[in-house]
C-alpha cells in the first residue's frame, strides 16, 4: 500500500546492536541490511542470538546499543515506547516458529483481525484481501478452519497470510524449515521467493543449507551473538572462513 | 448453607455419639441463640445457659429423679431433632401450633403469651392495630405464629410481612425505619422495651399462644409424667417462682394456670385460614409463595452472578495490568472477602451500613452477594488471563494491537473458555448461597421451606420442592455451560 518513499534504501538496518541478559552477551555489535527484493538468511548454531535479533526487530526484546531501523522508524536502546511501537506496527510482520496463530479464531479471521482492527479497514475489503492471500499460498479451501484443525503446513501458511495482510515491506520468518519435510520446503522457498520479486524484503532464521544455499540471496553466520561472515551464500557456504561457519556444515551435512 | 452446614454436623454428632439414652439423664434441647429470659448463655460463665426454660428443665428432671442436660440445636431445627428423638424435650419458648400437635408429642401449655405489636414512640397514637399498618412493613421472626398472622395481614390489610431470622434486628430495624412496627411476643418485646429506648409496645394482644414442650411423636409415656409434673409445679407455686423471677409472671398468667389445673381444654394457636387441613391442601396453598421465592432466589442470583461478573472481569484485569499499588489494593481486597464468612459481611452491608446508607434488603443482598462472589471471580479471570500462551500475545503486538485491543480481542476471549468451567460452578453455588440472605428478611426459597416446613410439622413435601426448585435453577445452566464448552471443544478436536 505504501510502495516505498521513492529513495532505494534498505527495508531494515541494523547497525551495531549489543544485547545483554544481565551479564551475558547475548547479541554483539550486530550489523546488517536488508533490501527490498533479498531474503536474507540469518544462519547459525543453536544459541547463537538468530531468533533474538528476529525478536528485536520485532519490538519483542528491549537492546543495550546500537540502533534499528525499519523503514521510515527506528528502535532505540532501552524500554519500546507506545510511539515506537505503533510507527513499526505496518513496517514488519513475523511467522513465528510455532506460528502462535489465535486459537480462538478461523483463519479468516486470524489473517482479517489485524487489518479490521488495526488498519481500521472496512471487513469486506479485508476478507477479499485475505482471500486473495489465501488463494496465492494455496490454502484458500482452510479458510473457515481452527488453528488446530490445519496441518503444521497449513499453519505455516495462514501465518504467513497473516503477517502478509497488513502489506508490511520486511517480513520475519523464523526457523520456517524446522517443521517441513524437503517437497515442502521447496514449495516454501518458491513462496519466498515469489514475495521477495514482488519487493518485499524476508530476514529467514535457517540452519538448513541446502535451502539457503537455493533460496537465499544473502546469508548472514552468527556466532555467540556475533557475525562472523556474511555475502553470498554460494561464496559463503563453499569456502567457510570461520569455524563456525565449518561446524554448521559439518551438522547439516550429517 | 453454613447454618443448614452447621445444624447438620450437630445432629450426625448426636445422632452417632450420643443417641443411647441415660435413664438418669434428661436431655433437653433448646437454642442458647434465643436469648433471654428463655435461654441465653450465662453472662458470667459462658458455657453454662440459664433462663426461665432452663430452670424448667431443671424441675421436671428433678421430678423424674434425672440430671437434665442441656443439647444446643438451632431453634429451626428443634422439631426435626425432636421428631428423631435427638433430645428427651425440647423447650425454648416454641409455640403451641396445630402442626406440633399434630406432628409430636407436645406437653401442655406451660406459659400464655401475647403477640403484641410495637411501634416507634412517635407513631403511638397513630399505628395502634395491624389494621392501621397497611401499606407499611411489619417486621417478626419467620416461621412463626406472628409471621403466619402478618401473612394474614398481608390479604386483609395489605400490610408487607417482614421475616427476620432472629429476634433481636427486627426492633432496630424499626428503630432505624427500615419497618414500621414489629409483631411478637410480649416476653420478646419486653425484654427489648428494657434495652431500647424510643419503642412503644401496645399492651392489647394481637393473638394469644402458649409455650409447650416437644418430645418425639412415639414417647408419649415421658410426655405425659412430664404434664404432670407440670401441673404439680402450677399448683405448688413452683413454676410462679420461676416466671417471677425472671420477670415475665402476671395476673393473667395466674388466670391461666387455673385454666390449665381445671383441666380447661386449650387451644394451639390457630390463624384463620393458614391451617388447612390435608397436607395437600397446605402444599396447594403454599406452591405461590414458593414459586415467588424461587423467583426471588433466581433473580437474586443472576443479578449479583452479573455483579461479580463484572466487578470481577474488572479486579482481574487491574491484577494483570495495574500498577503495584493498585494490584495490592486489590489482593488486599481478595484475601479479605474470600478470609471472612460472607454471612458476616451481609450483616455488615446491611446492618453495620445503616447508619450512613440503609439499603433495601434486596439490594444489600445484591451487593453483598456480588462483591463476595467478584473475589472469587477475579481469581478465576486472573489465572486464567494468566494461562493465555504468551505466545498469542507476542503474535498480537507485532501486529500492532494495543494492550487493551489484545485483552479484548484475543486474551480475553481466550480466557473466557478457560473460566467457563469454574464460572459455571460458582453459579450453582450461588444459587445456593443466595439462602443465606433470608437473615437481611429477603425471603428466598430456603427460608420459604423453612416456614412450610414448620407449618406443616415435616420437611418431606417442603424439602422435595425446594431441591426440585433449585435444581430446576441450577441443572439448565449447567446445560447452557457443558453445551458451551462442547461447542468450543469439537472446534478445536481435528
Amino acid at each position: 500500500m505504501e510502495g516505498g518513499d521513492g529513495v532505494m534504501s534498505a527495508a531494515l538496518r541494523i547497525t551495531g546492536l549489543r544485547l545483554n541478559r544481565g551479564a551475558r552477551e547475548v547479541l554483539c555489535d550486530v550489523s546488517f541490511d536488508v533490501a527490498p527484493g533479498a531474503i536474507v538468511a540469518l544462519m547459525g548454531l543453536s544459541g547463537s542470538g538468530k531468533t533474538t535479533v528476529l525478536r528485536a526487530i520485532a519490538g519483542l526484546e528491549t537492546f543495550n546499543a546500537g540502533a534499528i531501523a525499519v523503514g521510515p522508524a527506528t528502535l532505540a536502546p532501552g524500554p519500546l515506547s507506545a510511539s515506537s511501537r505503533s510507527a513499526t506496527a505496518g513496517q514488519v510482520g513475523m511467522v513465528f516458529q510455532f506460528h502462535h496463530l489465535f486459537e480462538h479464531l478461523t483463519a479468516m479471521d486470524n489473517i482479517c483481525l489485524a487489518p479490521v482492527h488495526v488498519q481500521r479497514r472496512s471487513r469486506q475489503d479485508a476478507e477479499t484481501a485475505a482471500r486473495a492471500l489465501l488463494d496465492d499460498l494455496g490454502v484458500a479451501t482452510r479458510a473457515g478452519a481452527l488453528p488446530r484443525e490445519l496441518s503444521g503446513g497449513e499453519a505455516q501458511r495462514v501465518a504467513i497470510a497473516r503477517a502478509l495482510a497488513t502489506n508490511p515491506p520486511l517480513l520475519l520468518l523464523d526457523e520456517p524449515t524446522a517443521s517441513l519435510d524437503p517437497a515442502r520446503r521447496g514449495e516454501l522457498g518458491s513462496t519466498l521467493r515469489q514475495l521477495a520479486s514482488a519487493g518485499r524484503a524476508l530476514l529467514v532464521t535457517c540452519h538448513d543449507v541446502t535451502f539457503v544455499r537455493e533460496f537465499a540471496t544473502e546469508c548472514v553466520i552468527l556466532a555467540d551473538g556475533c557475525v562472523v561472515e556474511r555475502g553470498n551464500p554460494r561464496t559463503v557456504l563453499d569456502n567457510p572462513t570461520h569455524d563456525a561457519t565449518r561446524a554448521l556444515l559439518r551438522i547439516t551435512s550429517q | 448453607m453454613v447454618r443448614f452446614g452447621a445444624s447438620v454436623a450437630v445432629v450426625l454428632l448426636l445422632a452417632t455419639g450420643l443417641r443411647a439414652q441415660d435413664a438418669r439423664v434428661l436431655r433437653w434441647g433448646g437454642d442458647a441463640e434465643g436469648g433471654a429470659p428463655f435461654v441465653e448463655a450465662d453472662p458470667k460463665q459462658p458455657d453454662r445457659v440459664v433462663g426461665f426454660d432452663v430452670e424448667i428443665a431443671a424441675l421436671i428432671a428433678r421430678d423424674l429423679g434425672r440430671e437434665p442436660q442441656f443439647v444446643q440445636i438451632l431453634f429451626t431445627s428443634l422439631d426435626q431433632s425432636a421428631a428423631r428423638g435427638d433430645f428427651d424435650i425440647g423447650l425454648s419458648g416454641i409455640e403451641d401450633t396445630p402442626a406440633r400437635r399434630r406432628t409430636l408429642a407436645a406437653t401442655i401449655p406451660y406459659y400464655e403469651f401475647h403477640e403484641v405489636l410495637t411501634v416507634r414512640s412517635a407513631d403511638r397514637d397513630r399505628l395502634k392495630t395491624l389494621a392501621d399498618l397497611g401499606g407499611r412493613r411489619v417486621a417478626t421472626l419467620g416461621g412463626t405464629i406472628a409471621y403466619e398472622l402478618l401473612l394474614a395481614a398481608e390479604r386483609d390489610h395489605g400490610i408487607t410481612a417482614v421475616s427476620y431470622d432472629d429476634d433481636v434486628h427486627p426492633y432496630g430495624d424499626l428503630l432505624n425505619g427500615r419497618v414500621d412496627a414489629v409483631l411478637l411476643d410480649h416476653v420478646l418485646a419486653e425484654r427489648t422495651m428494657r434495652r431500647l429506648t424510643g419503642l412503644y409496645t401496645h399492651h392489647n394482644p394481637v393473638a394469644i399462644g402458649h409455650y409447650i414442650g416437644v418430645l418425639a411423636p412415639e414417647n408419649t409415656g415421658l410426655r405425659d409424667r412430664i404434664d404432670a409434673v407440670l401441673r404439680a409445679a402450677m399448683r405448688d407455686g413452683r413454676l410462679e417462682a420461676i416466671f417471677r423471677k425472671w420477670n415475665v409472671w402476671s395476673d393473667d398468667e395466674a388466670a391461666f394456670f387455673l385454666h390449665v389445673l381445671a383441666g380447661a381444654d386449650v387451644q394451639a394457636t390457630d390463624v384463620p385460614g393458614s391451617t388447612p387441613q390435608s397436607s395437600w391442601e397446605m402444599t396447594r396453598r403454599y406452591l405461590p409463595s414458593f414459586l415467588t421465592a424461587a423467583a426471588v432466589t433466581l433473580v437474586l442470583s443472576c443479578a449479583s452472578m452479573a455483579l461479580a461478573i463484572a466487578v470481577g472481569v474488572l479486579l482481574a484485569v487491574g491484577r494483570v495490568y495495574g500498577r503495584r499499588w493498585l494490584r495490592g489494593a486489590i489482593i488486599l481486597y481478595v484475601e479479605v472477602v474470600r478470609g471472612t464468612p460472607v454471612l458476616l459481611q451481609l450483616f455488615i452491608i446491611y446492618y453495620g451500613f445503616a447508619e450512613i446508607v440503609r439499603l433495601p434488603a434486596f439490594v444489600a443482598a445484591l451487593v453483598g452477594l456480588g462483591l463476595n462472589y467478584a473475589a472469587y471471580e477475579s481469581e478465576i479471570y486472573r489465572s486464567a488471563l494468566e494461562a493465555v500462551p504468551r505466545g498469542q500475545l507476542e503474535a498480537a503486538r507485532v501486529l500492532g494491537f494495543s494492550d487493551s485491543q489484545t485483552l479484548r480481542l484475543i486474551r480475553g476471549p481466550q480466557a473466557f473458555r478457560l473460566a467457563l468451567a469454574p464460572m459455571t460452578n460458582d453459579f450453582v453455588a450461588m444459587l445456593k448461597d443466595s439462602s443465606l440472605v433470608s437473615v437481611l428478611t429477603v425471603m428466598e426459597l430456603t427460608k420459604q421451606t423453612q416456614i412450610f416446613a414448620t407449618n406443616l410439622g415435616s420437611w418431606v413435601i417442603p424439602g422435595a420442592l425446594c431441591a426440585a426448585l433449585y435444581l430446576a435453577m441450577s441443572l439448565p445452566l449447567s446445560q447452557l455451560a457443558r453445551r458451551l464448552e462442547s461447542r468450543w471443544k469439537a472446534a478445536t478436536a481435528s
